[in-house]
């Protein structure tokens, strides 16, 4: 058994990210990208039987309610930077199983108001941590894992900065991203302020509202809509820790088991790959995945970087929206921002930023 | 009740103990580090949980570490959450603490400047009595 090929991809709905959004509502703003999918798919309200959400303080009824839907088979998914690809691997389960033969995916809302909380979490787990002063967001993990990477295989701030600075060019072809137009230089990334060492602002993510769906189908349906269907043929999925001091390791991620499954399912390698899709809550998080998705040699991600063009006109294009550093982060959607992406790009609709030949994408959330 | 209280003298979130977490922090206040180890499988655990996460027994019992680790990752933190890190203490080290007995804790490294922070460096505890109920456990280097 395998869902390789079984489902389709048939329309996508994006809302533009933006810092604050005060005459939206949360759940106003994920039926937006919703009812985008919907009419993308060219597929009307009475024919959506199913729906996954997640949405900050709402639930998947709400959300079926305010559409005006009555899902025979709904879900919420709750799986971090992991919800969108998360999503889709269950639409295309629900969609093998006969569960539903229109499952509709939306996830988004508003981005919290002001800065980060500076409580919250489990009690049980947080209280051994906010006693010593965690940095910004998730900043000062990730900084840690950065450290220790450099520690291992060898980094350099110019590398990280290349990340972000490619991806740059591609939001310039991107009318959505948050940082279409803004120019962007390896000197601004690593003189930018210091968040927590070593990674400086213009290497973190900018949370922002928004919300980004997909409509999916099972394959026998699949060319019946006014889009060219984009096929899921593999998925895999890996957990490896919450809290940092869980990590079996902190430089290799659970991308190198969700991937090789990813790949196994498709019968496909990394080399088949025509562009690749990353989730970037920072620099760092880009490089390693490179490496264990397979892309790039464990260790050699930041030469790479460095050396090659990864911008949607090179050989190797990852984050063509811009990813989530140039795009904007809306919040939980953010990963699933890769996942419009790359349908958008397989399917020859992203306008500027068009990857050239592609036949296979990578997406990892 | 939040994940950490303040008190008015101490303006840096405080840990608040609860049933399962409580005798780590009372172990602190009297300068020993407790971490619990399961009696079936001789496991070490932290966070403290309800069961081993290894071999799921309950039979879990407080034992104090050398106090001896090493540094396993650190950031020197600029951009604090908390405000009273932000405009007291930054930057200062942030960081996860190998302890030679393997658990890994959350701490603070000091004692040492920012710039001579290494990762692997050895360090050791010390127990700073930061408010009358709370103790934390924090690190320096060896010898230092
Ligand atoms: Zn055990």
């Amino acid at each position: 058994m395998s869902l390789r090929g079984t489902a389709a991809i048939i329309g996508v709905g994006s809302v533009k990210p933006e810092r604050r959004m005060p005459d939206r509502s949360g759940i106003g703003v994920a039926a937006e990208a919703g009812i985008k999918a919907v009419r993308d798919a060219g597929l009307r309200r009475e024919d959506i039987d199913g729906l996954i959400t997640q949405m900050p303080g709402e639930t998947p009824t709400a959300l079926a309610e305010y559409l005006g839907l009555r899902p025979t088979w709904s879900h919420g998914v709750v799986m971090e930077g992991a919800t969108g690809t998360t999503s889709v691997t269950l639409a295309a389960m629900a969609l093998d199983a006969g569960l539903a033969k229109n499952v509709l995916v939306v996830i988004g809302g508003l981005a919290p108001g002001g800065d980060m909380p500076t409580e919250g979490g489990s009690r049980l787990r947080e209280q051994f941590d906010a006693p010593f002063g965690p940095a910004s967001g998730a900043t000062g993990w990730y900084a840690m894992i950065a450290n220790r990477y450099a520690y291992e295989y060898g980094l350099t701030d110019e590398q990280r900065a290349s990340v972000a600075v490619q991806q740059r060019e591609n939001a310039h072809g991107n009318p959505n991203a948050i940082f279409r137009g803004i120019p962007l230089t390896i000197e601004d990334v690593v003189t930018s302020r210091m968040i927590s060492t070593p990674l400086r602002l213009l290497e973190c993510v900018m949370p922002t509202g928004g919300a980004e769906a997909v409509l999916m189908t099972s394959a026998d349906r699949a060319r019946s809509g006014p889009q060219e269907p984009v096929y899921l043929l593999g998925s895999g999925m890996a957990v490896d820790h919450y809290t940092l001091g869980g990590a079996s390791t902190l430089t290799t991620s659970p991308v190198a088991i969700s991937a090789r499954r990813a790949f196994e399912m498709a019968g496909l390698g990394p080399r088949d790959m025509d562009m690749v899709s990353l989730y970037d809550c920072y620099t760092i998080t880009v490089l390693i995945s490179l490496e264990d998705a397979g892309f790039v040699p464990k260790g050699e991600a930041g030469a790479f970087v460095e050396s090659t063009d990864i911008t949607y006109k090179g050989e190797l294009p990852v984050n063509t929206h811009g990813g989530q550093l140039s795009y904007g982060q809306p919040m939980v959607a953010g990963g699933m921002s890769h996942v419009t992406e790359s349908v958008l790009q397989m399917q020859g609709r992203a306008g500027e930023r068009q990857v050239e030949k592609l036949d296979y994408c990578f997406v990892n959330g | 009740m939040g994940a950490a209280a303040v008190s008015e003298e101490y303006p840096f979130p405080l840990p608040t103990p609860g049933v399962i977490t409580g005798p780590f922090w009372d172990g602190l206040r009297e300068h020993r580090l407790l971490v619990q180890r399961c009696l079936t499988g001789g496991h070490l655990v932290h966070y403290p949980r309800e069961f081993c996460p290894v071999c799921y027994s309950p039979d879990l019992e407080w034992e104090e570490m050398s106090g001896r680790g090493r540094v396993h990752a650190f950031t020197v933190v600029h951009r604090a959450v908390h405000p009273a890190f932000q405009q007291e203490k930054a930057p200062y080290v942030f960081a996860l603490i190998r302890l030679d007995e393997g658990p890994i804790l959350t701490s603070n490294v000091e004692g040492v400047a920012l710039d001579e922070m290494r990762i692997e460096m050895p360090v050791e505890v010390y127990f700073d009595d930061v408010t009358e109920q709370v103790t934390l456990p924090k690190f320096r280097p060896v010898g230092g």
